[in-house]
């Protein structure tokens, strides 16, 4: 008689389709579309950088886990989508080390230090650029347009959008000489600066910076920013995707960036309340790396609300910070401070937020 | 039209193309039967032959061992030859009564009242608790005992759960095809019992045809009503079968059906109940699927209970392949037994063979807080969270996030990516949280 019969706990049968490994590595597919957007927006340096961020990742995570002595698991590509998503967080006119040396802090620091994936408090990528940040403010965030000039990759007709020869009006030309070249945001919030000085200038500048034409560039991505947010076209296929398979849910991007379209539009225009035009809430969810941080950062299920109802406060709460550093910071871009400091409320939230029993109150 | 259903729960392959196809047969009668005396939730019964008397097929060999209990009959005729103890369906081991058959299934004499409608509720429930009927969907509760809630507890609806939600099991779907007569005879029963004016029977809506038949079957009877529901499991669970056919919320810890003036009976316990009353025949037999995607003729069985599972497999012909794993029940809440002599039971409704590939499970992973559980929990629990203060032993935590309200369906561990064995943990969190509750009203009490 057989007598091998394997006993265990029900169920007996398992949805296939998901497992961890595959979860991440359709997630590394998901951002294909935004890889290749770049590399066509910013050349093959932008691949490379991906590259030396994947490989460092994934030895820093190889390393780390044989000197803990805790199983190697860097087949389940979570490392891979976190040396990504930093690459994409970064400027194409980085040097090579800034992705490496972000990769490594973002393993080690950001989630070996906690205890690997599952554990750890922070996005690691986040972490990784937020840190990079601190130390070489000028590499990460340089300047796109004087990157597409040094490795001439675009020929005349993909010019890109230059906010230059939007802002051609001469009596305008000295005092936006600082806009002229800035990532989108930067360029907002130059106007915004320039608002207290020369309000009726700087309402000439928003009204074309948000005209319908900058803002389909800036959806197509032709526009400066970090490899990865370069074109929310191209993010937005690969979210699709995630959330058509089930990896991501609704709630956390459209809860983070309607929050952001209604506080953009209620508070970021230059006349006070609802003085913006309809198309500024889209200048400032199509630039800068809203749409990446909604669908692939503010997602990341260890860092992110389990709840239904605590993702929907997460996404909230993520947008206001983004708002209102963005409108009233010091900085021109919040995403990725927002989503770092609901990370922090993450375990709060949930806690705040655990759903009644069904059939619930009886006590 | 929108078909009515739950919040939460999972999609999952029925597999029930394996045996919906099958008619009822009714096996030989078996050599040798074993009648377990907990059969049930609730006292076991007492057995109250000895080995060497002789029984007839239908003759009380135990009864009940208190009111949440039921009595047992011998299912076949012939000698008492032993009592003692034999695998149970659920895994364990328990006292079971065998029965040597004479090979002559001699009944004991069954009148047929054609005044059944007319009796009253008592003398119902009377020949339900005399005929051993508990429920027959796996709980396993004293059919009876559910049929008396207190006066304070007016019932006005009953609803016969005919969703059969697990995958593969497909007796209940045969019964529905094939007995829809007996169902309805049974509904209006309980109804008459109860005292209800509404009747309804929940159909998932992967068997159209039995809809069908039964709304033909009710077109003029305006106190019962058929609802199909969506295909989604756990669409036959008590809570959630009530609140899909009535938008009625049964209360969690430990709230029941009657709460909500709802009882729910399986559609094979409905039979059951007709036949008790009507015939006072004693249940001893029921419809169990054996099925498989390794059992060369999967069938759905009327068998003697206490008939081995193995003879029940050697009647659909065997495996093709060797057998990994044995599957009492459903594929989502059964039990995985060790021993293929094991007896069935009133509560068997399957019997699931798998082979290895089927059989393994990959290793847990560390939980990724994907959500997913939390996502398809029918209970609106988190059960990650539960999982998690079970690990740690902080079983105040794990009372609070309310282990005692998931009811094991396993929808959880179903989808969870990380291949975390959720109930597992979740069992033992209820069996500690259970003994600390326990513990706390003795205190109280003392």
């Amino acid at each position: 008689m057989n007598n091998n019969f394997i006993v265990s706990a029900a169920p007996h049968l398992k949805a296939k389709h998901m497992t961890v490994s595959s979860i991440m590595w359709q997630v590394v597919l998901a951002l294909v579309p935004a890889m290749l957007a770049a590399i066509f927006f910013f050349g093959i340096r932008s691949l490379t950088l991906t590259a030396y961020a994947v490989v460092a990742a994934v030895l820093t995570e190889y390393l780390i886990q044989k000197l803990r002595g805790v199983p190697v698991t860097i087949s389940d590509g979570s490392a891979v989508v976190t040396g990504i998503l930093l690459a994409f967080n970064i400027n194409v006119a980085s040097p090579w080390w800034l992705p490496v040396i972000g990769s490594v802090f973002a393993i080690a620091i950001g989630k070996q230090v906690f205890g690997g994936l599952g554990h750890n408090l922070f996005n690691p990528a986040l972490l990784g650029r937020v840190f990079l940040l601190a130390n070489w403010p000028s590499l990460v965030t340089a300047n796109w347009s004087k990157t597409r000039d040094t490795f001439h990759l675009l020929g005349e007709s993909m010019n890109g959008l230059n906010l230059g020869s939007l802002l051609n009006v001469p009596e305008v030309a000295t005092p936006l000489a600082a806009i002229t070249s800035a990532t989108p945001l930067a360029a907002m919030k130059s106007v915004r600066v320039l608002a207290e000085t020369d309000s009726v200038l700087a309402q000439q500048v928003m009204d074309r910076m948000t005209s319908l034409d900058t803002i389909s560039q800036l959806f197509i991505g032709n526009i400066g920013g970090v490899i990865g947010e370069v074109s929310a076209l191209a993010l937005l296929i690969g979210a699709s995707y995630l959330a058509f398979r089930y990896i991501i849910s609704w709630r956390i991007p459209m809860s983070y960036i309607l929050t952001v379209f209604l506080l953009t539009y209620a508070f970021g225009g230059l006349g006070g309340i609802f003085s913006a035009s309809i198309l500024l809430p889209f200048y400032h969810i199509f630039s800068g790396g809203l749409i990446l941080g909604a669908f692939f950062m503010a997602t990341d299920m260890v860092t992110s609300p389990v709840t239904k109802r605590g993702m929907l406060i997460f996404g909230i709460g993520a947008g206001v910070l983004t708002a209102v550093i963005r409108l009233w910071g010091g900085y021109p871009e919040g995403v990725s401070y927002s989503i770092l400091l609901m990370n922090c409320c993450v375990p709060l939230i949930d806690r705040w937020t655990t759903p009644k029993p069904f059939g619930g109150g009886r006590k | 039209m929108g078909l009515k259903t739950f919040p939460g729960g999972v999609h999952s392959h029925d597999k029930k193309k394996y045996s919906r196809s099958a008619s009822i047969e009714p096996m030989p009668i078996p050599a040798k039967v074993y009648v377990h005396l907990s059969q049930h939730i609730g006292a076991p019964a007492k057995a109250i032959v000895k080995p060497g008397d002789e029984v007839l097929a239908g003759q009380k060999i135990a009864e009940a061992g208190g009111f949440v209990s039921i009595p047992m009959h011998a299912p076949i005729s012939g000698k008492v030859t032993k009592i003692a103890s034999y695998p149970h369906p659920a895994g364990t081991t328990g006292t079971a009564i065998e029965i040597t058959g004479n090979g002559e299934d001699k009944w004991v004499e069954l009148s047929d009242d054609s005044g059944y409608g007319c009796l009253d509720a008592d003398e119902m429930k009377r020949r339900i608790s005399e005929a051993g009927i508990c429920g027959m969907g796996g709980a396993g509760f004293p059919t009876h005992v559910k049929l008396s809630p207190p006066a304070d507890k007016p019932i006005d609806t009953v609803i016969l759960n005919g969703v059969e939600c697990e995958p593969y099991l497909t007796a209940d779907y045969r019964l529905m095809l094939e007995q829809p007569e007996a169902i309805l005879e049974g509904l209006k029963l309980i109804m008459k019992i109860v005292g209800a004016k509404q009747g309804i029977i929940g159909i998932e809506a992967n068997k159209p045809d039995c809809i069908k038949l039964l709304r033909k079957a009710t077109a003029d009877d305006a106190t019962i009503r058929i609802d199909a529901l969506k295909l989604k499991y756990p669409q036959g669970a008590e809570k959630q079968l009530i609140y899909a056919c009535t938008k009625r919320k049964v209360p969690n810890k430990g709230g029941l059906p009657m709460a909500v003036g709802v009882v729910v009976q399986n559609v094979g316990t409905a039979i059951a109940i007709y036949e008790a009353i009507r015939y006072q025949k004693p249940l001893i037999e029921r419809v169990i699927t054996v099925s498989g995607k390794i059992v060369k003729n999967p069938k759905n069985i009327k068998a003697r209970i206490g008939t081995l599972y193995s003879e029940l497999l050697d009647y659909c012909g065997g495996t093709t392949d060797d057998i990994s794993k044995i599957i009492s029940g459903g594929p989502m809440m059964g039990f995985a037994i060790s021993d293929l002599d094991t007896p069935m039971i009133k509560g068997s409704s399957g019997l699931l063979l798998f082979n290895k590939k089927e059989a393994t499970k990959d290793a847990e992973h560390t939980c990724i807080r994907c959500g997913g559980c939390v996502e398809v929990c029918p209970m609106n629990l988190i059960p990650s969270l539960i999982v998690k203060n079970v690990k740690y032993q902080d079983w105040d935590l794990v009372e609070k996030y309310g282990v005692m309200d998931c009811m094991k369906c396993g929808s959880c561990a179903f989808v969870c990516p990380a291949q975390i064995k959720l109930i597992q943990w979740i069992d033992i969190g209820k069996l500690e949280v259970g003994k600390r509750m326990r513990a706390r009203t003795q205190v109280e009490k003392a």
